[in-house]
């Protein structure tokens, strides 16, 4: 019987549940958004006059870039049910202190490495408040968010420091060879992987998942969900700090209100991609996909001039129909349940 | 176990005397911890007032104070809704958009039609945010899909729809040359030196503290906050108080929209752009906890107070108004991390004198 080959003990269950196990439901919520990302991409390019040339396209990877590269640790953070809203103050703060430093007369190549522990102290004290002391990581993060933002200020004023050496400037925005791929695509391909293998593919991973399902669960399984979560947020800091460093590069500009309201963004394409807000579900596949679909319709858009402002009627209504179409398609799938629902009201009621 | 078979039988008359009057002094207990907490917050804005008034004894001047209250009006009409809304667990993250398209929605109605009463100026920004409210409340009690998710796509959604507005009718600003003068003298009108605007903002923190508070309806918006699914076993159509609080909120931040434009008169279509997180930032501060079930709308509106005096008591006291961002998030943290510790302080005592009533 193929029924009992692919789930094993179906014991006096008359309704399996449909493709519930968290390994069944993280590749199709992926591979929804890539073939759409796909079809916008094919029609795109045949549509829209420029989409398809390299110039545009080298612009469209670049906007994502840094995107892409915070959404790595988010994503796991949002996985184990948590999030942190303050990735875009501490790019910020990151690019604040770059332009400080680099002022001082430090080397770039001490101040990054300088920034980077930066992003681990920050990201350090995001995971305390949360593991440490309990606190709710949606209330943490949006005090942090106001804190950092606000430091990057104190640190550096209104002012901006532009002055970066051109080589470095110019590799941020160059391309690899005549292929219009920028530079920073390469290095955030490998960590991309990194992540994906990490998440997909290792203990650490199913230990994120079951974390996000069921943190008593995941505790009582033996995983020390406090020590992971601590460290993600490092993570998230680290990551952030080096977007802030690339981000002051690509734009040869270092100010304390680089990537204001960025987390916003990154969160926008998280969801998108089919990751649960509630943790225990989603993939890495669908966040990229979902990142560039939303860069990509914004360039689409833009090269037709549609008002930049617009556009942000095409992202907030991409976001809700991605979290709503499922719920829509899941409940027309278990319409079964009405007889029941009556029956449980009857006894409600007595 | 005496204790566990005295707590089985909620109904039982013999048992029931005790375990009752043992969680009413409980309540009672939180009750006292809630007020603890505002009197904090108070205690925290006066300390602030009283430091820079030694800085600067010319800090609580008449005119000085009216633009404090002004400037705090907004942020305090905005807070006493989000508290509704977050009190269910839910969190409103489009408010600034609401706001801006409101603002935006009167000041075209006033260009338009310079003979509209300035009532029917308010009710229409009320309507529009109502509208705004309906849309994510049906969302979010509907599809049931994340709160947090559903506001962050109207919070662009509406932004965007302001722009569209604006654009597709060629009028990018307005500006106060072109609003009427009654609409004007609205926004510096005063009652015995405070400003209508504050008061307004007052009202609305009385009006909703008090259904809060009071109002079964309101005590059921803890309910489901504290525990849903308790909630819906228990006979409260949570669906419907959600989207109700939803849309409460939304016509609020619409009110908030008109109240922007009444004081600034100048509007573009970026009014209120980031203020979601100051308004969330204010409740939380006020006490609000952001898992639902606790906090109230006065707390907030204190919340909202001291944060709109941090911004203007900082440049008095000398230091750089950068600092401003960075004493929020601080106080934020701070903030929480005092409930956290309150609310596992009440935990402990409450089970301390379970053991010692049973």
């Amino acid at each position: 019987m193929a029924v009992d080959t692919s789930s094993a003990p179906v014991a006096g269950n008359a309704t399996p549940p449909p493709a519930r196990a968290p390994r069944g439901f993280t590749l199709p919520s992926g591979s929804v958004i890539s073939t759409f990302l796909v079809l916008f991409l094919v029609i795109a390019s045949f549509s829209v006059d420029g989409f398809a040339s390299t110039r545009n396209l080298g612009f469209l990877l670049l906007d994502v870039v840094v995107i892409a590269l915070i959404a790595l640790p988010l994503t796991l953070i949002v996985v184990t049910g948590e999030i942190d809203l303050s990735v875009a103050s501490m790019v910020g703060l990151s690019s604040a202190v770059m332009g400080k430093l680099w002022f001082a007369g430090l080397s770039l190549q001490l101040i990054i490495v300088l920034c980077l522990v930066l992003g681990a102290v920050l990201g350090a004290f995001n995971g305390l408040l949360v593991t440490w002391l309990g606190l709710p990581s949606l209330a943490v993060t949006i005090g942090t968010l106001a804190l950092y933002r606000g430091l990057a200020f104190v640190v550096l004023g209104d002012q901006a420091v532009a002055d970066f050496p051109r080589s470095w400037t110019t590799w941020a925005i160059s391309s690899l060879g005549n292929s219009g791929i920028p530079n920073a695509v390469l290095p955030l391909l490998v960590l991309v992987a990194v992540t994906a293998v990490l998440l997909h593919a290792t203990p650490i991973g199913r230990a994120l998942y079951a974390m996000g399902n069921s943190e008593d669960a995941a505790r009582f399984s033996g995983i020390d969900v406090a020590r992971m979560k601590f460290w993600l947020f490092v993570a998230s800091g680290v990551v952030s700090a080096l977007g802030g460093v690339f981000w002051t590069l690509r734009y040869g500009s270092a100010r304390a209100d680089n990537a204001t309201g960025l987390e916003l963004q990154v969160i926008a394409a998280i969801l998108l991609g089919g990751v649960s807000i509630f943790g225990g579900s989603g993939g890495l596949l669908g966040v990229m996909a979902g990142a560039l679909l939303l860069a990509s319709v914004r360039n689409a858009l833009q090269l037709v001039n549609v008002p930049s402002d617009v556009l942000n009627i095409v992202t907030g209504a991409l976001l809700i129909v991605a979290v709503v179409a499922p719920q829509v398609v899941a409940r027309l799938k278990t319409h079964r349940p009405p007889a029941r629902r009556s029956a449980g009201a009857q006894k409600g009621n007595p | 176990m005496s204790a566990s078979t005295a707590h089985r039988p909620p109904t039982g008359a013999t048992e029931a005397d005790a375990p009752e009057a043992r969680s009413r002094r409980g309540a009672a207990l939180a009750q006292r911890l809630v007020v603890v907490r505002e009197l904090g917050i108070l205690a925290a804005l006066v300390l602030l007032i009283g430091i820079t008034l030694i800085a600067n004894p010319r800090f609580l001047s008449g005119q000085n104070v009216r633009d404090l209250m002004l400037s705090a009006a907004v942020l305090v009409v905005l807070a006493a809704g989000q508290t509704m809304v977050i009190i269910t667990r839910n969190v409103d993250l489009s408010v600034g958009s609401v706001l801006g398209l409101s603002a935006y929605a009167v000041g075209t109605l006033l260009v338009d039609h310079p003979g509209t009463p300035v009532v029917v100026a308010v009710l229409a920004g009320m309507v529009v945010g109502a509208v705004c409210g309906l849309v994510n409340g049906a969302i979010v009690a509907v599809a049931k899909v994340p709160s947090l998710v559903v506001t962050l796509g109207t919070l662009y959604a509406i932004r965007g729809l302001t722009s569209l507005w604006a654009s597709s009718s060629d009028r990018l600003q307005i500006n106060a040359s072109d609003l009427p003068s009654s609409f004007k003298s609205f926004g510096g009108a005063r009652v015995l030196g405070i400003p209508v605007l504050f008061l307004i903002a007052v009202a609305v923190v009385l009006v909703v503290g008090y259904h809060l508070r009071s109002y079964r309806s309101g005590r059921e918006l803890y309910g489901i906050g504290s525990a849903p699914e308790a909630a819906r076993l228990s006979g409260i159509p949570v669906g419907r108080r959600v989207l109700t609080a939803f849309v409460l909120n939304g016509a609020l931040a619409g009110l908030a929209g008109v109240l922007y434009a009444a004081r600034f008169q100048t509007l573009d279509t970026t009014a209120g752009t980031g203020l979601e997180l100051n308004v969330v930032a204010a409740a939380v501060v006020g006490g609000v906890a952001i898992a639902g079930g606790t906090g109230s709308a006065w707390g907030a509106a204190l919340g909202a107070l001291l944060l709109t005096t941090i911004g203007t008591a900082l440049p008095q006291l000398g230091i750089n108004p950068f600092w401003r961002d960075a004493a929020v998030g601080a106080l934020i943290l701070a903030a929480i991390a005092l409930d956290r510790t309150l609310t596992l302080r009440l935990a402990a005592r409450l089970r301390g004198r379970n053991l010692r009533g049973s």
